[in-house]
This record gives structure tokens, sequence and C-alpha cells, in this order.
């Protein structure tokens, strides 16, 4: 399976947009504020705005080439779109829209419909009307419609944000279910740094209409987000202990240990680590309820007020440690020190299974 | 009910009828230009369209007679092109009332029109569909109330049109003259009063079925929706 190729640069409006990035099967998120242009980006790809020059290419197939004098319309470009607003067509049944590209698009029969029901859990609503649906349905429905328009590439545009919390707490698993099961690029814009964790493989940064970086979720999102320090770290199931419910985790050069009921060997985990979790001593200690305790170089401290962050260097991977400024003093804490890292809680943000052609970061 | 009545009554219906089967699709292409483009002398055409509701109804019938008579370039044309006349015939009848009822035709059309929301369609379109399918399979059917509420008035204005259908072909009985020619003439005449009185109480039992013909329709449709059929 190909994967989408863009290199593109244009206006929406007085906004000027260029970006350049690649987006292989699986999700990539396109990140950065509101406004930032990703939802730009992406039109210009699915071709409801046209970019003034460049070039997309999905699958081997030319999309857009502005030297070649190639622009196809949206219907030819084999998308599937879920907009921020569900837009369903109100006048037809759950089941007429889920097939509408099938009927009215005439789009290829790719997976079975009553597959895509039950990933999306809507076996109860497809004789219903749209306007009988609660917001995460109706939402739920506009996925479904687009996966079974026989994407070759899925674009999203922050389909969650219309949704309350509790909304999107229950959209997410859904998503995830497709993430984790497509061969095709998805390209999910997000502003929100939760969503693009527990979803993207690979994030590409938006700024001011621009790509600002490009690289995995923990190393992009791996700084602040929103007032809360927090690191990503990737890694492999390499035991689990079924008494206690407990995972080991290779995160490259070292090993955490996770209370995660369920998780299987092998198992491709993205892990989230805050830094109020992470305490720190000058020396590695017995009789700690801690089971995790990392061996690092502090790289940076930073005092904040009355906090410090600390920020160390675990082999390849960072962590980062809140304390007290008066803690981080007390200790001595300096640049280049070797610290033992006692790590509280990780929480699991996200496990996939490996692919078979996938290599452990 | 004498025959000469019964008579009336059909050639109305035929009228009218006719009058809004015609200027349906051409109301709708005007409502469709007016909701959705943008050209030069947008404002004109829709002032051309309005004309009929604010002009005398008698200078509208005029004007007809000046450019559909038989010395008309309007009617000429028809007749070299269709050999179709209108001068005194029941066709210039329906025109007059089509041209009357046109107004009321595209004005609920337009706004049906423009309450479709552009991003179901554009939604269609990621989904495959070509321009046509998105219009049939979208819009139109999102539109439909305002079609039917459109095409409900045009006829009520085209049963009852009397200024202009006058003016323009006349009040010949069994050739123009329909319900409203037909109630003026018995009030014209001192014993006509009780004829008149049956016309009008038929003008309102159709105006009644029009309308309430139009709800259940609208009902059908919203119902026809929801997919159970």
């Amino acid at each position: 399976m190909g994967g989408l190729e863009v290199d593109i640069a244009g206006k929406a409006g007085s906004f000027a947009v260029s970006a350049r990035f690649t987006a292989a099967p699986g999700v990539t998120a396109l990140f950065g504020r509101s406004g930032a242009g990703k939802s730009t980006i992406l039109k210009m790809i699915a071709g409801t705005a046209r970019p003034d020059e460049g070039r997309i290419v999905s699958d081997g197939r030319v999309l857009f080439d502005a030297a070649a004098g190639i622009d196809l319309p949206v219907r030819a470009r084999g998308i599937g779109f879920v907009f921020q607003e569900d837009r369903l067509f109100p006048h037809l049944s759950v089941r007429r829209n889920l097939t509408y590209a099938r009927w009215a698009g005439r789009r290829a029969v790719g997976r079975p419909l009553p597959e895509v029901v039950a990933l999306l859990g809507l076996e109860d609503h497809l004789d219903r009307l749209p306007g009988t649906l609660s917001g995460g349905e109706r939402q739920r429905v506009a996925i479904g419609r687009a996966l079974l328009a026989d994407p070759r590439i899925l674009l999203m545009d922050e389909p969650l944000s219309s949704l309350d919390r509790q909304r999107r707490a229950e959209i997410l698993p859904y998503l995830e279910a497709v993430a984790n099961e497509t061969c095709i690029p998805v390209l999910y814009v997000s502003h929100e740094t939760e969503e693009v964790a527990r979803l993207a493989d690979k994030v590409v940064a938006v700024e001011a209409g621009r790509v600002r970086a490009v690289g995995s979720p923990a190393e992009i999102l791996g700084g602040e987000e929103g007032g809360e320090t927090a690191v990503l770290l990737e890694g492999r199931v390499t035991g689990v202990d079924p008494h206690y419910e407990t995972a080991t985790v290779d995160i490259g050069g070292a090993t955490v240990e996770l209370s995660a009921p369920g998780l299987p060997m092998g198992a491709r985990v993205r892990l989230r680590v805050r830094a109020s979790d992470v305490a720190i001593a000058t020396r590695p200690h017995e009789g700690l309820s801690i089971r995790n305790q990392l061996s690092c170089t502090i790289e940076r401290v930073t005092v904040k007020g009355s906090a410090a962050e600390i920020l160390l260097a675990l082999g390849e991977k960072r962590l980062v440690s809140r304390i007290t400024a008066k803690s981080a003093e007390a200790l001595g804490l300096a640049v280049g020190q070797r610290v033992v890292a006692l790590v509280k809680a990780v929480s699991v943000e996200r496990a996939r299974l490996m692919r078979p052609d996938e290599a452990v970061e | 009910m004498t025959e000469t009545e019964a008579a009336i009554i059909l050639l109305s219906a035929k009228v009218a009828l006719a009058a809004t089967l015609f200027a349906l699709p051409l109301a709708f292409a005007v409502a469709w230009l007016l909701a959705r483009r943008c050209f030069v002398g947008k404002g004109l055409l829709q002032a051309i369209v309005t004309l009929p509701l604010v002009l005398p109804p008698v200078a509208t019938g005029y004007g007809l007679l000046l450019l559909f008579g038989t010395q008309g370039p309007l009617g000429r044309l028809m007749e070299a092109v269709f050999g179709l006349t209108f001068a005194f015939r029941w066709t210039g009848a329906a025109l007059a009332a089509g041209v009357m009822a046109f107004p009321l035709l595209v004005r609920p059309i337009r706004l049906s029109l423009e309450a479709v929301d552009r991003g179901l369609e554009e939604a269609a379109a990621t989904l495959g569909a070509r321009r046509i399918i998105v219009f049939l399979t979208v819009t139109l059917p999102l539109a439909l109330p305002g079609l039917l509420a459109g095409a409900v008035l045009g006829f009520a204005k085209a049963l009852g049109e009397f200024g202009a259908t006058i003016t323009f072909v006349s009040n010949i009985p069994g050739q123009t003259q329909t319900l409203s020619l037909a109630i003026y003439s018995l009030l014209q005449s001192p014993t006509g009063d009780a004829a008149a009185l049956r016309l009008i109480v038929v003008s309102i039992l159709l105006a009644l079925g029009a309308v309430l013909l139009s709800e259940w329709a609208g009902r059908l449709i919203r119902r026809g929706g929801d997919g159970r059929a």
C-alpha cells in the first residue's frame, strides 16, 4: 500500500499555507493550534480548496500537480472525509448514509457493511434518522460513512471538536479501533494533545501555516501540555505477570514495570509519565514501594518559582521530574550528575499489536 | 350545479395546472440562479421576477398582449416554432396565470435552496457523487418542502388570476373564462348571484384542497425520509 505525499503552497483568504510531508499507512496527526492552517491543508488534499502550487500524490496517483495542470475533482480523489460537524444527510436513514458512497458515489464495495457497523457499534441504529441520534452516535456514523467510501486516504478534521468531554471519551475507543486496524494513511487534524497521543503514529506539527516539525508523538508532544509537563515513551511489552496484573515494558535501554491488566506480550505501547509522578534520589534506595527506579543523568535544571523541573536523560530517552525548588537545592542537583528517577506512576496511552513489518523503536 | 359551471371549473383547473407545471421548472432554475450563483445583472433578474407581483395586473396583461399577441414578436415566434397561439385561447389564460404566479413560485423555492447546507453537498462530493447525483440525492430532497410550498402557492394564485387574464385573452366562455372571470360576469348580471355564490364556494374548496394536499405531501416527505419505507 502506498502512502501520501504532500508538497503544497497556497492561500486561504489572506492566510498563506505551505506544507511538505509524507504520510504512510497509519495515523499521521496534523497537530497545531486553532488557526494554524491544519484544516486548510486538509481541504487542499481533499480538493475543496486549491493550492497555488505543488503536488499531491496518493498511492502513486497524482491528485494535484500545479505544474502539470492536474487537479482532480473532490469526488475522484478516492478520499474519505470526516468533518468537524458530522454532516450526515438528515433525510436519509443511518443505513443509507453509511452506504451513500456505494449507491450515489459508485465507489467500489470495499469492506462489508456489517464489519464497519460492528466496528463502530451501530447495529441498533441502522434504520433511524440522524436527527434521532446523539452527537457521539452521529459522529460514529460519519466515520463509518467515510470508511465505507473505500478510501485510499482517510481525512479527519477535528472529528471530536464539536463534542463535549463525555462524548469524546465515548468515541475515542472507536477511533483507536479504526486507527489500529487501518491499512491506509489517515490524516488526523487536531489541537488536542491527548487525542494525538492516543491515536497518532506520526505527528506533523503545524504552526502559522507551515510545518514546524515532523516526528514521532514522543518527540513532538514530549514538552509542555496544558500546563502539565509529561513525556511520552514508546516501548514493547517484554514480560507480563498475570497474577499481579503487571507488565514489563522495554523502553530502550531501560525497563519499567506498570500495572496494566490484559497487555499482551510483544504489544507496542505508548506510555505517559507525568513530571509530577517522577521523584529524584541521589542514590538507589531499598525499602521503597516505588518499583521503577531508573538511573539517569541530569540534562537541565529549570527553576520556576517554587518548583523545579529536572530534565533527565535515560539513554536516548528523556524524562522530566517536577520537584520543589527547595528539594532541588537541598540535593544539590546539577547538570551532568547521575541520579535515580523514582517513577511513581506510568499510564498506558496507547497499546497496539505489532504488525510484522514494524520495527521496535 | 349546471354543466356550464362544471366546464368553467374544469377549465380553471386545467389553466392553473398547466400554468403551475410549466412555470415550476423555470421558477426552480431562476431560484437556483438567485440562491447559488453570483453574476452581473442578478439584481435585475430579481427585479424582473418580482415585477408581476408589484405591477398592476392589467399592465402585465397588456405587456403579454404586446409580446405574445398574434402580432407580437414572441407570439409569432411561438406560432412559427411550436404552432402555439395564445391570443384568446386557454393557453393564453395559462400563460397569464403562469406569469402572475411566477414570483410566488420562485420565493419559497429560493429560500429553501438557500437553507440547504452546502456542507452536505461537499460531503456528498467527498463520497464520490457527481454533481447531478448530489443534486438529485441531497439538494432536491432537502429543498422539496419549499418546492411544494411554491407549487401550491402558485397554483392558488393561477386559479384566482383575473386582471392579466382578462386584459390578455379577454373573457370568452368555454375558452378563457376561468372561475374568477365567470364570477365577475355573473355578478354583472341581475340574476347571477346564486350561480356566482356556487362558484365562490367551489373556489374556496379548491384552494383549501390544494393547501391540505401540500400539508399532507409535506408530512409524507418528512416521514419518507426516515428510511423505514
